[in-house]
């Protein structure tokens, strides 16, 4: 149980600067996500948080106390690697004894032969069996305590490496893409156990990864690092519905935001030369970026009945991804190619759905699902509205 | 009953086809210069071991025969097994390559593993100097070393005869390039675990060196085992004779008994024979690993 606090934190690799300034209040007992691209710097913000990488400047405080200089192991922290990182020519029981054998046992009682000159040794070594022991069971790889890593699957290989985390009682988890070694369907299973030791344990943990869905489905916070600056942090479902930039709007969500330009003009905002009856509080002129999830977006049938949603626009279908139970539609405008839509349709009960999405279709832009970005990606947090609602 | 008879014959036959079936012209060259090439290696073996049965007379005899006119490999060895404490030498050169060996590993393993995965400042500057060390032969420096061990009166002792050969620059080159490979993470992860270096060296890596040790040991003990210029150097007396060096003795201004001469060379190959024998896989390893040959 740990509170981390990051301050201002750099780092710079040669004359790359791969962090710029991040500061990030992690809360007891959270599951934070720290989410971005290749390259954007997560990873070694997690490595300076375990203290395997000092940071330039800044300031890293465990429940209020600053560990700037304080080695790996002084801070208490688990750290879970991406390859499992386990120690290849030990037993599952030996590689989940490690941390308490450095941890609990002097150095010179660790030397070989040691047991004969101290004292206690060996009820602190059935402490340390008892404890691993029980974390196995937890983890349900008692069974497997004698075997060799080369021995186990990827799977297993994973929960060895969490009970080695796991056993030390740490005050920070963290865990650097502990998932992207499993093939698809056992990292969905090896997720739900994540999250399952997480509730239970109640300890903090920070994750790493690039996957979105991963940190959408597992985190109570979200935070989105690009090119070593903080962009957004909040919960999967602000990132999502709410994002502060283009960049996180577009990170976030599969398939991707839907994302148009638009300009201010008198009779609402111009989409490549068409006018929709939309109205923002920005000066005429202005060029915007209008975006939409894809789910929000509906597909409005020639003669259905019910009311037409003020904002259509016409587009081309390009390719229809089936995925079971629902449709992903790729298209683009009919008047403009180059502005692509994805839209995502459920499915119904119709098995022909996907034939039955014509070649040119309408589709209905709900004022409320609008998100409005400026030139610059950023956010702008005024609702649009339609044009008729403005008047009335 | 017939039926059961002829087919032994025909799948006998079926072998034989079957085995000349690859027999290409290509095929028989390289046999050929393959068999050649052993014969060339092996003859000087063949040679000693010839010789060593021989009176000094027959050695230089111009008509090659394997085995002796006059059988003289009684005497030749009896001299060298019986008349001089033959087993004495053995024991020293099993000590000095025991030693050397020791202190070779004790030395490079730590080194290497510093080379190979601590960031440091300099460590380019210092890998380059190991590698530049490389080139630099022992009769270069075993002018200084042996002044040095002159004037710490140190001449005819183990010590120097192992002294030059402690460091061992071409272990800390191997052993580097090995270390290289070895995953960071699981480093790092020992470093969260709590490890010290030292026991990150002790308790992950050198478990994980032994297969790279086993070869370089074959190596080196093979290489200090055989050498006779430093023991030459540094040896004064019988007690501190190595095996390789005894052979020696049986030359003299007046005459040189090359019967006998061969008989002790045979006897110290035999060790290292026998070594290989049983650890030829080591052997092999040591020297694809290495480069270079024994």
């Amino acid at each position: 149980m740990a509170r981390l606090t990051l301050t201002d934190i750099t780092k710079s690799f040669g004359d790359t600067q791969v962090l710029k300034g991040i500061s990030l209040d992690v809360h007891d007992g959270e599951f934070l996500s720290l989410v971005g691209a290749s390259g954007c710097g997560k990873s070694t913000l997690l490595r300076i948080i375990s203290g395997l990488e000092t940071a330039d400047t800044g300031r890293i405080e465990i429940d209020g106390v600053g560990v700037d200089e304080a080695a790996p192991k002084a801070r208490n922290v688990a750290l879970v690697f991406q390859d499992y990182a386990l120690y290849p020519h030990m037993s599952v029981a030996q590689n989940m004894a490690m941390p308490l054998v450095m941890g609990r046992l002097p150095m010179y009682a660790r030397l070989p032969g040691a047991r004969f000159l101290t004292p206690n040794h060996t009820s602190t070594r059935r402490e340390i069996t008892s404890k691993v022991e029980q974390v196995a069971e937890q983890l349900r790889i008692a069974h497997l305590l004698a075997r060799r890593p080369a021995a186990l699957s990827g799977g297993q290989r994973q929960r060895v490496a969490l009970g080695r985390a796991l056993v030390r009682d740490p005050s920070l988890f963290l865990m650097d893409e502990p998932l992207s070694n499993l093939d698809a369907k056992l990292r969905v299973e090896v997720r739900r156990e994540i999250v399952e030791l997480h509730r239970k344990s109640g300890l903090t943990f920070v994750y790493v990864t690039h996957d979105q869905v991963e940190a959408m489905t597992m985190s109570d916070r979200v935070a989105m690092l690009q090119e070593g600056r903080l962009l957004q942090v909040g919960a999967p479902s602000t990132l999502y519905g709410d994002p502060a930039s283009v960049d996180v709007a577009r990170f976030i969500g599969s398939p991707e935001v839907n994302l148009m330009p638009v300009r201010t003009v008198a009779g609402g905002l111009d989409l490549a030369g068409q006018v929709l009856p939309l109205a923002t509080r920005q000066p005429e002129g202005a060029t915007l970026f209008l975006g939409v999830r894809p789910e929000a977006l509906r597909l409005v049938e020639a003669g259905a009945a019910g009311a037409e949603p003020a904002t259509t626009l016409t587009v081309t279908r390009h390719s229809v991804e089936d995925l079971g139970g629902e449709l992903v539609v790729h298209a683009a405008l009919l008047h403009a190619p180059d502005i692509a839509l994805r839209l995502r349709v459920q499915k119904g009960s119709d098995a022909r759905a996907p034939l039955m999405v014509p070649s040119t279709f309408r589709v209905g832009v709900p004022e409320g699902a609008l998100m409005l970005f400026g030139a610059d990606g950023q956010r702008i947090s005024d609702p649009v509205l339609s044009l008729s609602e403005v008047m009335a | 009953m017939t039926d059961m008879i002829i087919p032994p014959p025909a799948v006998g036959l079926r072998r034989l086809r079957a085995a000349f079936k690859d027999l290409t012209l290509g095929r028989v060259c390289l046999t050929i210069v393959l068999l050649l090439g052993a014969c060339l290696m092996v003859f000087p073996f063949v040679w000693m071991l010839s010789s060593s049965l021989k009176p000094t007379s027959e050695v230089f005899d111009a008509d090659f025969r394997f085995w002796p006119r006059t059988f003289a490999g009684v005497q030749n060895y009896y001299d060298v097994l019986v008349t001089q404490p033959y087993l004495r030498y053995l024991l020293n050169s099993l000590i000095v390559c025991c030693g050397i060996l020791a202190v070779q590993l004790i030395t490079a393993v730590p080194a290497a593993y510093a080379l190979a995965k601590l960031k440091f400042r300099g460590s380019t500057i210092f890998l380059g100097t190991v590698i530049a060390c490389l080139t630099v032969p022992i009769n270069v420096t075993s002018i200084p070393i042996y002044l040095g061990l002159v004037k710490m009166g140190l001449l005819d002792t183990y010590f120097s005869m192992m002294f030059p050969f402690f460091v061992s620059v071409f272990a800390i080159f191997l052993f580097r390039q090995f270390f290289h490979s070895y995953p960071d993470s699981i480093i790092e992860a020992a470093r969260v675990d709590g490890f010290t270096e030292i026991e990150i060296v002790l308790r992950l890596i050198l478990p994980a060196v032994v297969p790279a040790a086993a070869a370089f040991s074959v190596f080196s003990f093979v290489a200090h085992w055989n050498d006779l210029y430093w023991p030459l150097i540094v040896v004064q007396s019988q007690e501190k004779m190595t095996a390789t060096l005894s052979m020696m003795q049986y030359r003299s201004t007046f005459d040189i008994n090359y019967g006998r001469t061969f008989a002790a060379a045979t006897i110290v190959t035999l060790p290292m024979m026998l070594v290989f024998l049983f650890a030829r896989r080591a052997f092999v390893r040591g020297i694809t690993m290495s480069g270079i040959k024994g």
